[in-house]
């Protein structure tokens, strides 16, 4: 393989180039991003960075001196993909960029609620951190729209800010999709006592207001006054620009257990990717950091050594969210109908370790300020059912 | 010099953090080996002492990168300076931590109570 294009220049992308060199590709490297940064971290963006503890130059994801002898194509996206006798990128500024292997690495989109009205945000990007931080500071009543957990950090901050904060939730408990409804139900109580008003089961039927956001319509009737709104209902992998490309995508790009997608020499990583998760049987698309940053050097290998390379075994899912100062921690994948325990500590602390299992096996971890054994019981995940 | 705890208070695969400022993680590997490093992450407030050890080295309990206790050096982000490592000196069944004279890569927001 002579030359290699990644599409998407953030954490993904920037862990493949960083693979692609350690694995000894020497040939010619091009990173394509459509947003003018250098790659930066977003987990901050609804945390340090927004409470402004963090600076700009804090969140660079790039070690200083660190030089990956890669063209930077910056500030441009890419429209489309060709196959030909090679791999052919096309550019949102009429160019293109030739390669023999390709890294899709466009990440995700946050969702809407459509409407263009003033005053409501999404986060994703440091532009959007850095205007919602300018409206918080203007503003005294937030409505965060979907309780998970980006809204619930912006929550927090919002309350450190002094605002007065409601959370709206279609679901019945917050965090239900990610951690199930018994401990998405742990966790609200963690909001409530911090001054968060939470309402779940609710629909939000509306934004009003004319020219700026003046209050939530919900469809039971009920109206909430905001001078601000996050909309908080997720994202949405990046791959319209796929369209036509030969590359098969369902909720994003979908890809074997080692990152190969259905076109020869192309590889998926990070949150646009659906990888095949054997323990589970089905692919998922996994929309956290650490994924983002560690499976890009099985994609690399996958790609490097033309599909030939046995993937390495698939780590569980694992994300953490800062919430008060309580680390919350999660590793595996749950489904509706796994049972759970609190296996440590206690939920009315609000320090406790909690464990689900399907079918005998634990499939999945929760701790909540507990970093010591959720490190010890994360490895347990997905072990076949009495190894221990 | 400052004294630890007993050796036999620190078993092997265990890791003890004593509360110096900044905190000090020593570890007891699985070989017998004692290592000492700053217990606070490069990268984040998270203890190395509640992380995870293997073989002579320490997977961050937040975000996991691994540093080598014998030169601190890290593998992979998010974290990305060495930590500072220690001396170690066990004498009449202690163990005593010599601690560095270099300064430390604390994370942002993280300071000692002299600075
Ligand atoms: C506010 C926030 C807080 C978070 N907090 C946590 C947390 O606490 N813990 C955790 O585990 N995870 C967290 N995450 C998730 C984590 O940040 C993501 O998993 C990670 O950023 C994924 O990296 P990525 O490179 O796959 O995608 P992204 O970071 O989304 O990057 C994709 C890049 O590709 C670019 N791109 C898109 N389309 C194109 C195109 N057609 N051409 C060229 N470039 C394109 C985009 O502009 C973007 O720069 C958080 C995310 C956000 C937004
Ligand atoms: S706090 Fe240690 S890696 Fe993040």
């Amino acid at each position: 393989m002579k030359s290699v294009a990644i599409v998407g220049a953030s954490l993904a992308g920037l862990s493949a180039a960083r693979a692609l060199r350690a694995q000894g590709f020497g040939g010619r490297l091009t990173i394509v991003g459509a947003e003018p940064h250098r790659p930066y971290d977003r987990p901050p963006l609804s945390k340090e960075f927004l409470a402004g503890q963090m600076t700009t130059a804090d969140l660079a994801l790039e070690g200083d001196g660190e030089d990956l002898d890669a063209e930077w194509r910056l500030g441009v996206a890419a429209t489309g993909l060709e196959q030909g006798r090679s791999l052919r990128i096309a550019l949102a500024d009429g160019s293109a960029v030739e390669a023999d292997g390709v890294v899709i690495a466009t990440g995700a989109v946050a969702r809407t609620l459509g409407g263009n009205l003033a005053g409501v945000h999404t986060l994703r990007t440091i532009e959007d951190a850095a205007a919602l931080r300018a409206d918080l500071d203007a503003a005294r009543r937030l409505v965060v729209i979907g309780a998970g957990f980006i809204g619930a950090e912006v929550a927090c901050v919002a309350r450190t800010l002094g605002l007065d904060v409601t959370i709206v939730e279609a679901a019945p408990a917050p965090f239900a999709r990610a951690l199930g409804p018994e401990m998405g139900t742990a966790l609200a109580g963690l909001h409530e006592a911090h001054g968060v008003r939470l309402i779940c089961g609710a629909a939000v039927r509306t934004l009003t207001g004319e020219g700026r956001v003046d209050g939530v319509l919900l469809e039971d009737g009920r109206r909430l006054d905001a001078d601000v709104v996050l909309v908080g209902i997720g994202a949405r992998p990046a791959v319209d620009w796929l369209d036509g490309s030969g590359v098969t995508v369902g909720d994003g790009v979908v890809c074997d257990t080692g990152g190969a997608t259905s076109v020869p020499g192309v590889v998926a990583v990070g949150d646009c990717a659906a990888w095949f998760d054997p323990a589970l049987g089905a692919h998922l698309r996994v929309e956290h950091w650490t994924g983002a940053a560690r499976r890009p050097a099985t994609a690399a290998r996958t790609l490097l050594s033309g599909g030939a390379a046995v993937p390495d075994t698939l780590a569980p899912p694992y994300l953490w969210s800062d919430q008060y100062g309580m680390r919350v921690q999660f590793a595996g994948h749950t489904l509706p109908g796994d049972e759970v325990s609190v296996e440590e500590g206690d939920l009315a602390s609000r320090r406790f370790l909690a464990v689900y299992r399907r079918e005998g096996r634990t499939v999945a971890v929760l701790g909540v300020d507990q970093p010591r054994s959720f490190t010890r019981w994360r490895r347990r995940v997905n072990e076949p059912a009495g190894a221990r | 010099m400052i004294p630890a705890c007993p050796i036999a208070a620190l078993p092997r695969g265990e890791a003890l953090r004593i509360e110096t400022d900044p905190p000090i993680a020593v570890f007891h590997t699985e070989d017998g080996e004692l290592y000492a490093v700053d217990d606070t992450c490069t990268h984040q407030d998270a203890s190395l002492a509640d992380g995870w050890l293997e073989g002579c080295e320490v997977e961050c309990p937040l975000h996991a990168s691994r540093f080598d206790l014998r030169t601190g050096r890290v593998d992979a982000p998010p974290a990305k300076l060495p930590v500072r490592t220690h001396q170690v000196v066990v004498r009449d069944e202690t163990v005593y931590v010599v601690p560095s004279d270099l300064p430390p890569n604390l994370p942002p927001g993280v300071r000692t109570g002299s600075a």
